[in-house]
């Protein structure tokens, strides 16, 4: 780590914070339907797990993937466009919140059916294996996928072919309402991994610094041996499940404790304590932040509806 | 296998052998992947003598989940891979809907058209060795009912033969319905077969007095009756739908134009089936062309029981096409 580096992450957590709340606000006023799922409190985790990837790699996400989308580089007009429904969306519009993609950055979705990205995770890095390509495939699920049969076939297969597929963990604590101790015997979630001879490891998701240094550990073997891993990021969703949660399941009294650990702030601290970074330039980070959020509004809003006469398109490839 | 001039005597297995052997041999990227396809040598003995020629690489045995390589399946044909996956029997594949469903059908439009998902999912079908309720299902009609798959149904040698590799050229999800039942089958075929259309329903046998319109177990079953029903002076078409989805009814529409009367003939249950699809079909394009109403012969709507004369009663028999037929065409 260095200052541009502290940077380019802060300025990476800002952005999906940012995002998200003016995601939100959209959607509020209609301007964006749909189930739609905030990334705020999370930040830590796309942007210290990403940074370990490289443009070869391979990303695969959940339906609470703005963050993960937005960290591994696609742009925020194109992210925006698409939760809009418009053509000039990063799915063409047909995704939206949930379906996010971007091949060029190897971004393959945006998977809306909770632990279903994962066996898909399994076959792109065989495949890698059998290109003989040593590029890493990166999965992040939710910690209620590692309740489902999925889950365990993926790492069983990971682990049986010996195929480097980096299994990201992201263990918000509740499923929706359920909460992981009232739906996993195991909740030390990387004991799961272990089962499988599957190296592991967990690490506290608020930190940005800590989940960068596990995950770098983890890549680096990988790297070598080509094995899969399975990283638990400890985390916690600052906001309700989707727009349409009435948070009955949890304490204020406790979303206030996790947010005295908001992984941004925390990260801004030791920017500060490093000289690497002033408060001005934090407030002039911020300004930068909001003028780009501003015109990924202004991309969305003036973006086109697809034609009607293209309804049918997408379903077969067009040779 | 006994070579003649222009054809070759050969058994649905063999057929089906052979036509992955090839698929093994032309393309690098194409592997099989399924349960007991190696060391076992296939579940029905499909992939028998792969694994030895082709090594375990390419030829990989999995564990019994099927949403777990099914899903694996989709991922490597999403980075370039050419997957075979078999699925031991169709009535396990419910255990990978959701992976065929919501991932091999969606990826191409949820992405707007960057993905594609060549995958090829072949699995053993068909009703009639007393399997019993939870191993006799004819799922032809869930998969055909979604947009983005490609449903096949190989119902003949030929198409055993060379439906993969016309499958093979295709950038998105194909389904092979192949039948057990007609694994041990022996017929000829012409050597040099061209490639399968994998848009096209096929004329099996031309007739002008009634077409019947089938697929799967039912293509012998109906030109079986038609060759009886011709002694008797009914002359019968035979049209093997084979391609499920899409549906051709371009081929269906023409016949009936010719004969004016159409039964319909499937294993699978008759609520919402193909055969109501077809109906359906023509019904909305081809209803001008009836002389009677369209007939149906479909799988008894009951959980496909134990005892074999049971199970037989459950599906439609060369004995029952050939006295529906009979009730159509002397009605007049």
């Amino acid at each position: 780590m260095d200052a541009k580096k502290g940077l380019l992450l802060l300025y990476q957590m800002l952005l999906i914070r940012r995002f998200e709340e003016k995601a939100a606000e959209q959607y509020t006023k209609a301007k964006i339907r749909g189930f739609h799922h905030l990334y705020i409190g999370e930040e830590a985790v796309a942007a210290g797990v990403m940074q370990a990837l490289t443009d070869d790699d391979t990303v695969l996400s959940t339906y609470r993937e703005h963050g993960h989308a937005l960290a591994r580089g696609i742009d925020a007009d194109l992210i925006m466009a698409e939760m809009y429904g418009k053509l000039e969306g990063c799915s063409r519009g047909r995704g939206g919140s949930m379906h996010l993609f971007d091949a060029s950055k190897k971004f393959y979705g945006g998977n809306a059916v909770v632990s279903g990205n994962l066996p898909i995770a399994v076959g792109m890095a065989l495949a890698s294996k059998k290109q003989k390509k040593n590029n890493i495939t990166c999965c992040f699920f939710g910690e209620d996928a590692a309740a489902k049969c999925e889950f365990y076939e993926a790492m069983n297969l990971a682990a049986l072919w010996k195929v480097p597929v980096l299994f990201v963990c992201e263990n918000n604590l509740y499923a929706i309402g359920n909460a992981v101790r009232y739906s996993d015997t195991a909740t030390e979630l990387e004991k799961k991994g272990l089962a499988y001879g599957i190296e592991s490891s967990t690490v506290d998701g608020m930190n940005l610094i800590k989940v960068m240094h596990a995950t770098n550990t983890a890549v680096e073997k990988m790297r070598s041996g080509g094995k899969p891993y399975l990283l638990i990021c400890n985390t916690y969703r600052f906001r309700a499940y989707s727009m349409f949660d009435a948070e009955l399941y949890r304490a204020k009294k406790e979303v206030e404790e996790w947010k005295r650990r908001d992984p941004i702030p925390q990260f801004e601290q030791f920017l500060l304590q490093q000289q690497w970074i002033t408060k001005d330039e934090i407030t002039d980070f911020e300004s930068k932040i909001n003028t780009k959020i501003q015109k990924a509004l202004d991309f969305a809003e003036e973006g086109a509806r697809e034609p009607l006469e293209q309804l049918t398109k997408f379903v077969y490839t067009e040779i | 296998m006994k070579n003649s001039m222009a054809t070759l005597s050969i058994t649905y297995r063999e057929a089906l052998n052979q036509s992955l052997r090839e698929a093994l041999q032309n393309d690098e990227r194409v592997f099989l992947m399924g349960e007991d396809v190696g060391r076992y040598g296939g579940a029905f003995a499909v992939s028998k003598g792969l694994l030895q020629e082709f090594g375990k690489d390419r030829i990989m045995d999995v564990p019994l989940f099927e949403a777990g390589f099914v899903g694996a399946g989709i991922g490597a044909a999403m980075a370039g891979m050419k997957p075979i996956i078999e699925i031991m029997t169709v009535n396990f594949s419910l255990l990978a809907m959701d992976q065929i469903v919501n991932n091999a059908a969606t990826l191409q439009h949820m992405s707007g058209g960057q993905l594609n998902v060549p995958i090829i999912i072949r699995m053993g079908s068909g009703i009639g060795r007393q399997l019993g309720a939870q191993h006799s299902h004819s799922w032809e009609p869930f998969y055909a009912h979604i947009p983005g798959l490609i449903v096949l149904s190989v119902g003949t040698h030929e198409d055993a033969r060379s439906m993969l590799h016309a499958a093979l050229l295709s950038p998105d999800p194909v389904l092979l319905f192949e039948y057990t039942m007609l694994l041990n089958l022996e017929k000829e075929i012409a050597t040099d077969l061209p490639i399968a259309s994998l848009s096209k329903a096929k004329v099996l046998r031309e007739g002008k007095d009634i077409s019947i319109i089938t697929y799967g177990t039912g293509v012998y079953k109906s030109l079986e009756a038609a060759a009886e029903l011709a002694t008797v002076g009914i002359d019968a078409e035979v049209i093997d739908l084979r391609v499920l989805r899409p549906l051709d009814e371009f081929t269906f529409l023409a016949s009936i134009a010719k004969t004016h009367r159409v039964l319909i003939v499937e294993d699978a249950w008759r609520s919402v089936s193909i055969s109501s699809e077809v109906s359906a079909r023509i019904m909305e394009n081809g209803f001008y062309d009836l002389d009677a109403p369209v007939q149906r012969l479909c799988g008894i709507e009951v959980p496909i029981p134990y005892p074999a004369h049971l199970e037989e009663a459950a599906i439609p028999q060369k004995s029952d096409i050939i006295n529906a037929v009979k009730k159509m065409i002397y009605r007049n």
